[in-house]
């Protein structure tokens, strides 16, 4: 089963949001997309000050496969990016909420954070019943 | 969407199931590079039964092969296996094959998944012209297994307790194992020591499972259709439908060896003598990245600024950590160490390009 972290909110694109302060968002890909990737061997992140728009492609992960775009969680300026995974991209398997983080994006709309899933509502999607 | 007759023992075995064509077929059961790295370093089995198979029977079997294909049987011992294009009319590849001789008048031929029906078809339109001559689609009546990895050969003595060390590379031996019948051919697609087994298909099951028990300890592990790509393409070898189509000729990939004009007639004969003759604008060539990117099939190739072409294959390498891949290009830029660009999502990211295989077996 996958791991699901209820401090965590989610999108139906599996990835994951944190208010990391007032301003300030933290996201990456949840445990359930780096398991259905496998082998994540290379990382494409955004540039600093990029504005992002919900919804939109935010930056690429790549399998041995193939390559797949990650959605912005809610708009905003990316204000930091996970150098670290550029380096290491088995960061995001291995440790996929902590050490693999993606983006800190400063939000510009507020209300967008709200509408994120909730662990409840994200376990419903990633996890249909049997 | 058609299913192998190993379908549950892949579900059996975690694979992630994909579509492949027609067939459902296994991505991977464990993850690409482990089982990569099992193949280089132990050995792997591959379910290959989505492949096309064939029988060509009769006394005119001989001149029938010679005519569909490039390269020339009539060198091939009996018990001997031949790699070789398949050419239309106009020179474009229909399909690479295996063609395995058991004598003059019975051949074995092997295909692609995705061309079992062109392949088929194709073939009995030309053979309308040889009369006598028996096709026979197999493909679902006996199936196919590889066996690729450097300790295979120990694999099946432990296996069948017999050696099959005897056959050198590109021959094949019959054998009967309880009840079964059993072509044993010691061909692959990896780059490394392998067996390409034929069995029965009421009989595979059994012999799957035999294999993956019997070797486990020395490290056999299923392998899927993921690493079997980056295998082949690290060994140089080729992909139908990537680095090769109906639109590309032999002469403009890496296999114009397989070529043989001395040859008396066959299909596609006049325009590629007549290609060879006016030189190809275009060749496919292997390439790696120096800047960090993975090369996708489709994505530009860029020189100056101009586009000299297109990739057909890219990957990550999991055996030489670097990223790799085949490029259709012009001819004029095919120079080893030549500076290429690479446009990944509207970027250029710098390559080179190499000699081919980009990876030699140590063993």
């Amino acid at each position: 089963m996958s791991n699901i972290l209820n401090e965590l909110l989610y999108t139906k694109t599996h990835e994951w949001a944190k208010k990391i302060d007032q301003k300030v968002v933290a996201m990456g890909i949840t445990a359930h997309a780096q398991e259905q990737l496998r082998d994540i061997v290379f990382v494409e992140l955004p540039a600093l000050g990029k504005e992002l728009k919900a919804g939109a492609a935010c930056a690429v992960v790549e399998s041995v496969k193939a390559a797949y775009d990650i959605f912005a969680p809610v708009s905003g300026t990316v204000v930091k990016v996970n150098q670290k995974i550029q380096e290491k991209p088995q960061l995001v398997n291995e440790d996929p909420y902590g050490e693999g983080w993606f983006l800190h994006i400063e939000i510009s709309n507020p209300n967008e954070f709200g509408a994120l899933l909730s662990p409840a509502q994200y376990q419903a999607i990633s996890e249909p019943a049997p | 969407m058609k299913k192998t007759p190993l379908y549950d023992s892949h579900l059996k075995y975690h694979a992630q199931m994909v579509s492949f064509h027609d067939y459902t077929m296994p991505l991977q059961y464990d993850t690409i590079i482990n089982e990569h790295l099992c193949v280089r370093r132990n050995a792997g089995l591959f379910d290959i039964s989505h492949m096309g198979r064939f029988e060509i029977k009769g006394n005119k079997a001989l001149p029938f092969v010679q005519n569909i294909i490039t390269n020339d049987a009539s060198k091939l011992d009996d018990g001997q296996v031949q790699y070789t294009p398949i050419c239309n009319d106009q020179g474009g590849i229909l399909d690479d094959i295996l063609v395995y001789k058991r004598n003059k008048d019975h051949f074995l031929l092997v295909g692609n998944c995705a061309n079992q029906e062109k392949d088929f078809s194709w073939f009995q339109k030309q053979a309308v012209a040889y009369q006598g001559l028996e096709i026979r689609d197999i493909t679902d009546t006996v199936s196919l297994i590889a066996l690729q990895g450097p300790l295979s050969s120990r694999m099946l003595e432990n296996t069948f307790n017999r050696s099959f060390d005897f056959l050198n590379r590109f021959y094949f031996t019959d054998f009967a194992w309880n009840g079964a019948r059993i072509i044993i051919s010691r061909t692959g697609y990896t780059g490394e020591d392998g067996f390409e087994i034929f069995v029965d298909v009421q009989h595979l099951i059994k012999l799957w499972d035999l294999l993956l028990d019997k070797n486990n300890q020395d490290g056999l592990r299923p392998a899927g259709l993921g690493a079997r790509d980056t295998l082949r393409l690290e060994a140089g070898l080729l992909l139908y439908g990537n680095d090769m189509d109906e639109t590309i000729t032999p002469l403009e990939t890496t296999i114009d060896w397989t070529v043989k004009f001395d040859k008396d007639t066959f299909l596609g004969k006049a325009p590629l003598l007549q290609q060879k003759e006016k030189g190809i604008i275009r060749k496919l060539t292997g390439f790696e990245m120096i800047d960090r990117g993975i090369p996708r099939s489709g994505y530009p190739v860029v020189k100056g600024s101009e586009v000299i072409g297109r990739v057909t294959s890219g990957s990550f390498s999991p055996s030489t950590q670097k990223n790799i891949g085949f490029c259709l290009i012009t001819a004029s830029s095919v120079r080893v160490g030549e500076e290429l660009y690479i446009q990944i999502r509207n970027t250029h990211y710098l390559a080179r390009v190499v000699k081919i295989p980009f990876y030699k077996s140590k063993h």
